[in-house]
C-alpha cells in the first residue's frame, strides 16, 4: 500500500510536468509566429490605411475601420509598380529557363558521356562553388558596362544562367538512374538527346522542379547585380523599385502607398509557397541557404 | 572517339561560355584589378602595379567602419540565431497539434523579399515627428525612453540591423534542424527514458551529438552568409550606408564599384579580396573545430 | 517479479476514418506472467504483440485495463519510474558512445541515494559486459561491432540497472540465421542466469517455442492461446494456433465426420470418438503421417525431398486447404517415386479437427 500512494505522488507529478512543458512549448512557439507575422500583418494594416489617417495616428493603431484600397490604385498610378513587376516576371522566366537548359546539358554530359579530361574538368567545376559572387561581380560589372549591355535584359538576365551548384545536383541525379536503361536506348538506337529528353528529365522531375523553385525565390529577390546594372526605371525589378519608391517615389512619407507596393510584391511568392509549401521546404532543405 | 569527345564538349558549351565568361575571367581579372594601381574607368588605364589599393582600402576610415560593423553583426547573428533557431525547432519537434502550422509561418520569412520586408521593419521602427512608431510604443508601454532606431544612436541600429538579419535567416535554420531532430532515431529516446534519464541529459548527451553535423554546417554556412551582409542594412537604412554609419564590407566594395563614390574596381577588388580572405579563414577554423567536436 | 494484466486493451484513432473510429491493437488481454520465467509472445506481424511490450514498458498507456508489477497498479505510472529495461528491436545503441559508455548510460541516471562511484559504475558495467560476453570490445564505437555483438551490448544496457522486468523487441530478427541459434541459447543462458522475469516478443514461432517457458500466441490484438510450448503445439485451441506453429506447417483439409469416422473426400482415414456427425476442418502434423502400403489415406505424390535426417514427402489431394501438403517421414522408409500415389496411415494424436465457422479445436477421444 505504501509503494501504491508513492507510485500516486510520482505520476501526478509526472502529469503535472507535462503539461507545464506543453503549455509553456506552445506559448514560445505562439510568441515566435506572432514576431514572424507581425511585419506582415502591419504591412497590410497599413496598407489600407488612408494616407491622411495614418499620418494623423501619433499612437499607431492596431486595426482599421475603414479600410481603403486607394493606396494600391496610387501605388499602380504614381510609380511605375506594373513596370517593375513585369520586368521581374520576365527575368524570373528567362532566367530560369535558360538556366535550366545550360545545367541539364552540362549534367548529363558529366553523368552519361565519356570524354577525355572529364574527371579533371568536373573538379574543376566543383571548386568554382566556393566562389563567392561578391568577388567576380566587380569584373562581370565592368564587362556588362564594355558590352554596353548595361539598363538591357540580357545585362541582367546573362551572368545569373549558370550554376555550379545545380549542375552538381543535378548530375547526382542522373547518375542514380541506372545507367542499364541508357544502354538499353543505345541498343534501341534511341539518339543522346532523345534520351535525356524522354527518360532523363522525366525521371528526374523532382529535382528539377527543386532547382526552379529555388531559382525562382533567388531571382525574385535578386537585388544587388540589377541594382548595378540599372539605372532607368524602365528596367528596374521589384526589389530595386521598392528601394526607388523609399527613397523618390510618393514623396517620402507616403508610407501607406509604401506598404501596398510592399504587399504587391510579396504576395506572388507567398502564394506560390503555400501552394507548394512541402515541396519548397523539401527543396531548400536539399540545396537552399540564405544568410 | 573523337566525335564522341565533341559530342560531349557541345553539351558542355553553353556552361562552359558562361562560367567562363562570368565566373573564371572575373576570378583572374579580380587579383589584376586588386593590382592595377591608379586604374581609371573610363579610360580603362593605370600607372603602376603593386600593393596601394589595399593599403588604401585597410586605411579608407569607410572600410575600418564597414569591418567593425561586419564583425559585430557576424558576432552577435550567427550564435544567436542558431540557438534560437535549436529552441524553436526543439519546441517544434516536442508537439504534435498545429505542428505544421507553426512550420509554415515560422518559414515565410524565407520567401519574401528582403528589400520589400525591410521596408516594413524600418516603418515599425522608425520614430518621425509624426509618430513613435510601432517598436517605440512597445518600449513606452513598458516605461522605457522612445529611441530612433532608423536614424539614432549607433547601438540602436545594430540593434535593428541584428534583428532584421535573425529574422530573415531564422527559416532556413529552423528547416534544417527540425529535419535533423526528426531524423534522430526515436528508439535512442525511448531507450533513454527508460533509463530514467533526465530531460537536459537526454539533450546534452543524445540529442546535440546526433545532429552536430547539421548544427556545424549551419555555422559553417551562417559565418558566410552573414559576412556578406549587404541588402539586410539597404533595406533597413537606405542606399547610402556610409553616411548612416552603418555600411558592412559588401556594401562598401559595390559603394566603391558603383554608386555615389563609385568608379573605383580596383579599390572594390583589393576590398572583396579581403573579405573572401577574412571569409577563407573562418571557415577553416570552423571545419578544424568542427573535425575535433562532431560526431559523424 | 510477476506481472499481471488485467483487460488489457489498447485502440489507436484510425488515420482513416472510412475503416473505423479505431484500429484495436491489443483487446481485452489478461494474463500472469509467473516470477522469473521467459515469456514468448508469438503472432504475425501487425498481431499487436509490440503494442502489449510497449503497454507494460510504459511507453503507450493502455485505453482500458490495468498492469501490475508484483502488487503494484503501474498502470498509469510513466515509463522512467517502471524499471523496466527493454530491447530494441534496432537495438537503439547510441552511436556515438563507446560499448563502455553506452552500458554505463543507465547507471549515470541514478540521483540521490542510489548514486554511484565512477569505479562502481565501471565495475557493474564490466559484470554486465561479462555476462553477454562482450568484456573485450569496451572501448569499440558500435558501428564497429557486428549485429550479434550490438545486440548483446543493447541486452547488457538493459540488464545493468537490474531491471524488475526485461522486455526484448524481435531481439533475433536483424541477425543471420546462424547466429541467430547461437543468440537464443544466448540469451535464454542469461535469462536464467539473472533470473529476471524475460518478456520477448517474435514473429518466428520456432524462436518462441525453443526457449520460452510458455507462449502466448496473438493475432490481430486477441490472445489466442497461452501455455507451454509444447502444450501448445500438441494441443492447438483453434486453427490459426495449429497453422501458426511448426514447421512444415500443418496439413489442413477440408472434412466430415460419419458415424466417429473422419472422411477426407471418400476415405475413412480415422476413427474420431466423440464427434457428432458434421463437417469438419481436418489439420494434420507432417509427421502425423506414417508411410504404410495398406494405409487408408491415398494421396497424391507429387515428389520426394531428401533432408537428411527425414524426408519430405511432397503430395496433393483435391479435398486439400493448404498450397502444398507436406509428410516428413524417416528417411530409411522407402517411398516409390515411380507410382502416382502414396498412401499412410495417420498417428492420431497429430491430427487435430475445428469447427469450419468458428474454427475452435473439436477434441475427441485418442
Amino acid at each position: 500500500m505504501q509503494m501504491n500512494t508513492d507510485y500516486a505522488k510520482i505520476e501526478r507529478r509526472s502529469l503535472f510536468r507535462r503539461r507545464t512543458g506543453k503549455a509553456v512549448t506552445y506559448f514560445l512557439l505562439t510568441l515566435w509566429a506572432l514576431i514572424v507575422l507581425f511585419p506582415f500583418y502591419w504591412m497590410l494594416l497599413t496598407s489600407v490605411k488612408s494616407y491622411g489617417a495614418y499620418n494623423a495616428e501619433y499612437v499607431p493603431a492596431f486595426f482599421t475601420l475603414s479600410p481603403t484600397f486607394e493606396n494600391y490604385h496610387t501605388a499602380f498610378t504614381a510609380v511605375p509598380l506594373a513596370r517593375y513587376f513585369t520586368n521581374t516576371l520576365i527575368f524570373t522566366l528567362v532566367t530560369t529557363a535558360v538556366m535550366l537548359v545550360v545545367i541539364v546539358l552540362a549534367a548529363f554530359a558529366f553523368a552519361r558521356l565519356e570524354f577525355k579530361g572529364k574527371n579533371l574538368l568536373f573538379t574543376l567545376f566543383l571548386s568554382l562553388m566556393m566562389i563567392p559572387t561578391e568577388l567576380v561581380v566587380i569584373t562581370n560589372f565592368q564587362t556588362i558596362t564594355n558590352l554596353g549591355m548595361r539598363n538591357t535584359f540580357a545585362g541582367l538576365i546573362l551572368p545569373s544562367v549558370t550554376s555550379v551548384f545545380y549542375i552538381y545536383l543535378l548530375k547526382e541525379n542522373f547518375e542514380q538512374i541506372p545507367e542499364e536503361l541508357y544502354k538499353a536506348a543505345q541498343v534501341d538506337g534511341t539518339g543522346d538527346f532523345k534520351y535525356l529528353l524522354k527518360v532523363m528529365i522525366p525521371i528526374s522531375q523532382p529535382t528539377i522542379v527543386t532547382i526552379v523553385i529555388l531559382k525562382i525565390i533567388e531571382c525574385w529577390n535578386s537585388y544587388v547585380w540589377p541594382r548595378l546594372i540599372t539605372d532607368d526605371p524602365m528596367y528596374f525589378l521589384v526589389s530595386n523599385g521598392i528601394q526607388e519608391i523609399r527613397e523618390n517615389g510618393f514623396g517620402r512619407e507616403n508610407i501607406p502607398a509604401m506598404m501596398a507596393a510592399v504587399v504587391v510584391i510579396s504576395v506572388p511568392l507567398i502564394v506560390l509557397f503555400l501552394i507548394f509549401r512541402k515541396k519548397v521546404m523539401a527543396g531548400v532543405s536539399r540545396g537552399g541557404t540564405k544568410g | 572517339m573523337l566525335k564522341k569527345n565533341l559530342k560531349a564538349w557541345l553539351y558542355l558549351l553553353p556552361a562552359l561560355l558562361f562560367l567562363g565568361a562570368f565566373m573564371v575571367y572575373p576570378l583572374i581579372d579580380v587579383f589584376v584589378y586588386s593590382l592595377e594601381e591608379g586604374y581609371n574607368s573610363a579610360s580603362q588605364t593605370y600607372h603602376g602595379v603593386g600593393l596601394f589599393n589595399y593599403s588604401y582600402v585597410l586605411h579608407d576610415p569607410y572600410f575600418l567602419q564597414a569591418v567593425k560593423n561586419t564583425f559585430i553583426l557576424v558576432i552577435i547573428t550567427v550564435p544567436l540565431s542558431t540557438i534560437l533557431a535549436l529552441f524553436i525547432s526543439l519546441g517544434l519537434n516536442s508537439i504534435q497539434p498545429l505542428r505544421h502550422a507553426y512550420q509554415t509561418i515560422y518559414f515565410l520569412p524565407y520567401v519574401t523579399n528582403t528589400l520589400a520586408v525591410g521596408l516594413v521593419f524600418m516603418v515599425l521602427f522608425k520614430k518621425t515627428p509624426y509618430s513613435e512608431g510601432m517598436v517605440n510604443l512597445l518600449i513606452n508601454w513598458f516605461g522605457g525612453q522612445s529611441v530612433d532606431f532608423i536614424d539614432g544612436p549607433y547601438w540602436a541600429k545594430m540593434f535593428v540591423l541584428c534583428f532584421y538579419t535573425i529574422w530573415v535567416v531564422l527559416p532556413f535554420k529552423v528547416l534544417i534542424l527540425t529535419s535533423a531532430l526528426a531524423s534522430v532515431d526515436e528508439n535512442l529516446y525511448k531507450a533513454a527514458r527508460l533509463d530514467n534519464t533526465p530531460k537536459w541529459r537526454m539533450f546534452t548527451r543524445i540529442t546535440l551529438p546526433m545532429i552536430s553535423p547539421m548544427i556545424f554546417y549551419l555555422v559553417i554556412t551562417g559565418f558566410i552568409g552573414a559576412f556578406k551582409a549587404y541588402s539586410d542594412a539597404v533595406a533597413l537604412f537606405g542606399t547610402d550606408l556610409n553616411a548612416a554609419g552603418m555600411n558592412t564590407i559588401v556594401g562598401y566594395v559595390y559603394d566603391m564599384l558603383y554608386g555615389n563614390s563609385g568608379g573605383y574596381p580596383s579599390f572594390a577588388s583589393a576590398a572583396a579580396l579581403i573579405l573572401f580572405a577574412i571569409v577563407l579563414t573562418i571557415t577553416c577554423i570552423n571545419l578544424l573545430i568542427s573535425k575535433k567536436h562532431v560526431h559523424h | 517479479m510477476k506481472i499481471r494484466l488485467e483487460n488489457l486493451t489498447k485502440k489507436f484513432p484510425n488515420r482513416n476514418k472510412k475503416h473505423g473510429e479505431y484500429v484495436i491493437a491489443v483487446n481485452d488481454f489478461d494474463f500472469e506472467i509467473p516470477s522469473g520465467k521467459l515469456i514468448g509472445l508469438l503472432g504475425p506481424s501487425g498481431c499487436g504483440k509490440s503494442t502489449t511490450l510497449n503497454l507494460i514498458s510504459g511507453l503507450e498507456t493502455p485505453t482500458e485495463g490495468k498492469i501490475f508489477f508484483g502488487e503494484d497498479d503501474v498502470t498509469h505510472l510513466p515509463p522512467e519510474n517502471r524499471g523496466v529495461g527493454l530491447v530494441f528491436q534496432n537495438y537503439a545503441l547510441y552511436p556515438h558512445l563507446t560499448v563502455q559508455q553506452n552500458i554505463m548510460f543507465p547507471l549515470q541516471n541514478l540521483r540521490g541515494k542510489d548514486k554511484l562511484s565512477k569505479d562502481e559504475m565501471k565495475r557493474r558495467a564490466l559484470e554486465a559486459a561479462k555476462l553477454v560476453q562482450i568484456d573485450t570490445l569496451m572501448e569499440r564505437k558500435p558501428s564497429e561491432l557486428s549485429g550479434g555483438q550490438q545486440q548483446r551490448v543493447a541486452i547488457a544496457r538493459a540488464l545493468v540497472k537490474m531491471p524488475r522486468v526485461l522486455l526484448l523487441d524481435e531481439p533475433l530478427s536483424n541477425l543471420d540465421a546462424r547466429l541467430r541459434l547461437q543468440t537464443r541459447e544466448e540469451i535464454r543462458r542469461i535469462q536464467k542466469a539473472t533470473g529476471i522475469t524475460t518478456i520477448f516478443v517474435t514473429h518466428d514461432q520456432d524462436e518462441a517455442m525453443s526457449i520460452s517457458d510458455q507462449i502466448v500466441v496473438m493475432k490481430d490484438g486477441v490472445v489466442h492461446q497461452i501455455g507451454k510450448p509444447q502444450e501448445v503445439y500438441d494441443h492447438p485451441t483453434n486453427l490459426f494456433v495449429a497453422t501458426f506453429l511448426g514447421t512444415p506447417s500443418i496439413n489442413v483439409f477440408r472434412a466430415r465426420v460419419q458415424g466417429e469416422k473422419l472422411y477426407i473426400g471418400e476415405e475413412n482415414v480415422l476413427a474420431t470418438p466423440g464427434i457428432q456427425d458434421r463437417d469438419v476442418i481436418c489439420a494434420i502434423r507432417p509427421e502425423g503421417f506414417l508411410l504404410d502400403q495398406e494405409g487408408p489415406f491415398t494421396l497424391g505424390l507429387d515428389r520426394v525431398e531428401i533432408m537428411g535426417r527425414d524426408t519430405s514427402v511432397v503430395c496433393t489431394h483435391e479435398a486439400a486447404v493448404s498450397e502444398v501438403l507436406r509428410a516428413i517421414v524417416r528417411t530409411d522408409s522407402l517411398v516409390d517415386e515411380e507410382k502416382n500415389t502414396v498412401r499412410f496411415s495417420l498417428l492420431p494424436r497429430k491430427v487435430h479437427l475445428f469447427d469450419p465457422e468458428t474454427e475452435e479445436d473439436l477434441p475427441f477421444e485418442v
